[in-house]
């Protein structure tokens, strides 16, 4: 299970500031809201297109991680088509296409490491609103891990039930995975104690050796 | 030099150690017991994961009750599911997370952590999202990640458990060239053949404590006894 984590590549998007990328993103978050035309949104969705290109990623990655949200977009469409307009319809789309493939973008080219490091600096002015930037980073690397690990608990639970007969039964895989969900937590605050967490850290990350030519 | 005095511990109503006095001096030591016969307790106490309900455990004379930051420094600690160790997505950030805890300056991690990659040969893992890693990959992870912080002691809790063949050969090589004093609970008796001791467990008391020669016998008898 893929959700658009980072993708090792020796490209120029890569190269770049975690806080540039960031900050890029969140201007073409506004300004996807100022434009109110679909047409002036298609070149923008082929620039962020190209984008991924310069990142060397591929563009069957690129559809992989938009295809899961195809149907809700399809869907956004068909409800603007039939309640207000298609070209509403076509905006809205657009929009949150080009929002999805930037953001996806800046996470396949951006270690989370450095990602951390980038919005633990940007909290830190919240630390004296008794905000942790240690603490929130964590829980945000914690998700990305535990996500996909979850997922797979969720699959494995299923099979264990359709082996028993029980497949369409919902209690019957919420059950074992919220038992198997607080175990995993139990566990990971033991790991999180044993390897010296304190909630204290400012974010670091290590960088890897350049590679022999 | 590990001592625990006179060390129980109660899970509610349950005793799950009974009494425990030892000193564990050697490099390589193993528990054996039957499930529930305290062993993983036993474990936690050593990296003050578990604080006894009564008695003391002293790590190089740091008291676990009072110490236990400065003990987890002295002691890593391996658990037997891998995927519950592995805090961060990506291979190379895990095995800095701990460093990172010690607020040690970026190129001191990037060095320990590259120098780790390449001794346990996970350099072509590096950028890879850990839930990718077979069970053999995570367990020398987590293994590794606990490794690059350079504990004096290394406590793993039934680390070829959930290994196959290959791995578990893979990971009894790891374990014989550490120059770690370790602990080692284990299901494994084959594993416990070149240690210098080995601790029985059998609800919640050390029931044998020997050679592997001498201990390994009396568990298995213990157990056929139970049968």
């Amino acid at each position: 299970m893929s959700f658009g984590l980072y993708i090792e590549r020796q490209s120029p998007l890569h190269r770049l500031a975690p806080s540039v990328k960031l900050a890029a993103l969140l201007a073409a978050g506004i300004g996807v809201f100022l434009v109110r035309d679909p047409l002036w949104l298609l070149p923008v969705l082929g620039m962020v297109g190209a984008l991924w290109a310069v990142a060397q990623i591929p563009m069957r990655q690129a559809w992989r991680q938009l295809r899961p949200l195809a149907v809700l977009m399809l869907l956004f469409l068909l409800v603007h088509g039939w309640l207000t307009s298609w070209t509403l319809g076509f905006l809205v789309v657009l929009r949150f296409a080009i929002l999805v493939l930037a953001a996806f973008l800046v996470t396949t080219t951006t270690r989370l490491s450095e990602m951390i490091e980038t919005l633990e600096r940007a909290m830190a002015p919240l630390t004296r609103f008794g905000v942790n930037p240690a603490k929130v980073s964590l829980a945000l690397s914690l998700a990305l891990r535990f996500i996909p690990l979850l997922y797979d608990r969720v699959r494995e639970i299923r099979e264990a039930q359709r082996a028993r007969g029980r497949e369409r039964s919902i209690v019957s895989i919420a059950v074992p995975l919220l038992v198997r969900t607080l175990r995993m937590a139990n566990d990971l605050t033991e790991a999180l104690e044993a390897r010296g967490f304190d909630g204290t850290v400012t974010a670091d990350a290590p960088k890897p050796p350049k590679p022999r030519r | 030099m590990i001592e625990i005095l006179n060390v129980s511990h109660r899970f509610g109503d349950r005793l799950v150690l009974d009494n425990i006095t030892l000193t564990l001096g050697e490099k390589r030591i193993g528990v054996v017991g039957g499930n529930g016969s305290g062993k993983s307790t036993f474990a936690r106490l050593l990296n003050a994961l578990v604080v006894p309900s009564q008695g003391r455990v002293l790590i190089d004379g740091l008291d676990t009750r009072r110490e236990a930051k400065a003990i987890r420094r002295k002691v890593g600690f391996v658990f037997q599911d891998p995927d519950a160790q592995i805090v961060m997505p990506l291979v190379e950030e895990d095995i800095a997370f701990g460093l990172k805890n010690l607020k040690l300056p970026k190129p001191v991690i990037a060095g320990k952590v590259n120098e780790v990659l390449d001794r346990y040969r996970l350099t072509h893992l590096r950028h890879q999202h850990t839930h990718t890693l077979s069970g053999g990959e995570k367990q020398l992870l987590a293994l590794s990640s606990v490794l690059v912080m350079q504990p004096e002691y290394i406590v793993l809790d039934e680390p070829t458990t959930l290994l196959d063949l290959r791995n578990k050969r893979m990971m009894q090589k790891v374990l014989a060239g550490l120059d770690q004093r370790a602990v080692v609970i284990s299901h494994d008796l084959d594993m416990l053949d070149g240690f210098d001791r080995v601790l029985v467990m059998h609800e919640g008391r050390i029931v044998a404590d020997g050679p592997p020669k001498a201990a390994v016998p009396a568990y298995v008898r213990m157990m056929d006894g139970l049968e």
